[in-house]
């Protein structure tokens, strides 16, 4: 399966993971998994927990290579170039690929500090520029209004929603081509989450979006695509509207409406 | 129910809770005996002339103040040496080296050294320092409490480090950071208070070392800079005055002592307050 079930015919690839396997030292956690990714569209993985939905997200930016025992079979391609290539240089890979993280992860820095803390890594630039960038970023995380006044202070002062912005602001900053969201969500109250929703729609019109997620309205709500996972295996894979009405598996029906997982 | 049982039970209860009363109270009977005495004996041997004057000869007035500065001088080496190798290979211990062979051998070798007696330590840096410069010197008293530093502060930046969660080091990798700018950057960060805690806590170890500096740095009775050269050290002095018998060399011992408990209380809280402002 290169290519989702019913995909719009227009939508270009942006990374497409061929015949992919995963281990943890013996254990096989991926198993032959093949998707193609949508350029500057939102893809849902959803799947009971153990699926390996986290972890073939982990896959994408190489976040596994910082543990050993930990190793990846096939080809996954980034604008043609595939990431699991040992020569590829770990931290150029990273800096195109942002990561956002199950509970919000600010570093022990100032507001201002943590969203140009990626932008200092590659970039010189003057102080007035990166005033810039950094309101630019805070604006786009729908942060500004609520930080502007306050910057200096310490980003673990922030309340939980406003600390998953922040995080998604500091990706945001460093213009990477693909965000992934490693159930954002999870940790923060009903309206955060639906702060952080309409956020991930906006960001969808410049960005490729991977988001995994235990919440099947929140994948529906927010993806345009929509991948199953099912004990290492992908089940199925195609547009989010149709994997939740009309699904053409049993496993995945069952699933999304709750009969199991 | 089985109300035979429950009293027995019951008296258990009571029978354990006297017990375990009663020993913390003794244990805290002995501490308490301890700093009456140091400061009931202490008191009467201070005065400005402590600060000001050198440890004296018998009979004649004097001071500490050529023990407390070579006390000060000594530490304060030893601390700047063995601060920053004690983080560095902790940082090696939680970062670096956490899956492999090697720093488990060198955690285990740390452990020991952590506990080993500092008689052993004073004699190791006799052997290579005193016998190959060919005398006594400050330099080497401070490389013996170097060597009683380093392993408690590789063992606590290790503990410090591993409390950092793993997700906060991923962020950081994940915005294109490599390993030693994440660590320097955020995890040291991170575990800055207790790092901090680690390196007073080492401090407060060695104010109160004599053996190593017996071995190594000697004692002085005069005033002395000269890091090449014997340096006297509040706990050697308090050794030599307290076995002599003279009554004014006594009160100076006591004096020292309460000193040098006072400095460690003093560490001991600043330790805690930077350990609850972590939290």
């Amino acid at each position: 399966m290169s290519e989702a079930n019913g995909h719009a015919a227009n939508d270009k690839i942006r990374v497409d993971v061929r015949d992919l396997n995963f281990y943890y030292g013996n254990t096989k956690a991926l198993k032959s998994i093949s998707l193609p990714l949508y350029d500057r569209k939102v893809t849902a993985f959803i799947g009971p927990s153990g699926c390996g939905k986290s972890t073939l997200l982990r896959v994408l930016n190489r976040m596994y290579s910082l543990y050993p025992g930990q190793r990846a079979e096939g080809e996954v391609l980034l604008d043609g170039e595939n990431v699991l290539d040992p020569r590829l240089d770990l931290n150029l890979l990273r800096s195109r690929i942002g990561m956002v993280f199950q509970k919000p992860t600010p570093f022990p820095m100032s507001i201002y500090d943590n969203v140009a803390f990626g932008i200092k890594l590659y970039e010189r630039i003057s102080k007035a520029d990166m005033d810039d960038r950094v309101r630019h970023a805070l604006e786009r995380a729908a942060l500004w209004g609520e930080v502007k006044d306050k910057l200096n202070a310490s980003g673990l002062s922030l309340s939980g929603g406003q600390q998953q912005r922040l995080c998604i602001a500091r990706t945001v900053a460093i213009k990477p081509e693909v965000i992934l969201l490693d159930e954002p969500c999870s940790a923060l109250d009903p309206i955060s989450t639906a702060k952080i929703e309409e956020l991930i729609s906006e960001l969808s019109e410049d960005y490729t979006i991977i988001i995994v997620t235990h919440n099947m309205q929140q994948a529906s709500r927010a993806s345009d695509y929509t991948a199953f996972m099912y004990l290492g295996e992908l089940v199925e894979y195609g547009e989010t509207e149709k994997m939740f009405t009309t699904p053409e598996n049993k496993r995945t029906e069952d699933y999304i409406t709750g009969r199991f997982g | 129910m089985n109300s035979v049982l429950y009293a027995r039970r019951g008296l258990t209860d009571r029978v354990f809770y006297v017990l375990s009363v009663g020993a913390a109270g003794f244990g805290l009977l002995w501490l308490g005996l301890i700093l009456f005495t140091l400061v009931t004996e202490g008191f009467g041997g201070l005065s400005l002339k402590v600060f000001t004057e050198n440890t004296p000869p018998p009979g004649s007035d004097g001071g500490l103040l050529n023990a407390i500065a070579g006390s000060l001088m000594m530490s304060f080496l030893a601390v700047i040496v063995g601060t920053p190798i004690g983080i560095l290979a902790g940082t090696y211990l939680a970062e670096y080296g956490r899956h492999t062979r090697l720093a488990g051998a060198i955690r285990f070798f740390n452990d020991i050294l952590l506990s080993a007696p500092s008689i052993v330590i004073g004699l190791f840096i006799y052997e290579i320092f005193v016998i190959n410069m060919g005398h006594f010197s400050a330099i080497a008293g401070a490389a013996s409490l170097a060597v009683i530093v380093i392993p408690v502060v590789v063992r606590t930046t290790e503990n410090m480090l591993l409390l950092v969660p793993s997700a906060l080091r991923e962020a950081a990798t994940s915005l294109g950071a490599p390993m030693s700018f994440v660590i320097r950057s955020v995890t040291w960060r991170a575990a800055r208070a207790g790092i901090l805690t680690g390196a007073l806590l080492a401090i407060a170890r060695i104010s109160g070392e004599t053996a190593p500096l017996l071995f190594t740095a000697l004692n002085n009775q005069f005033w002395s800079s000269n890091i090449n050269a014997p340096m006297a050290s509040l706990p050697a002095v308090i050794f030599q005055f307290a076995m002599s018998p003279y009554e004014d060399w006594h009160r100076l011992a006591w004096a020292g002592a309460l000193l040098i408990t006072f400095a460690v209380l003093a560490l001991s809280i600043a330790a805690r307050l930077l350990e609850s402002k972590r939290n």
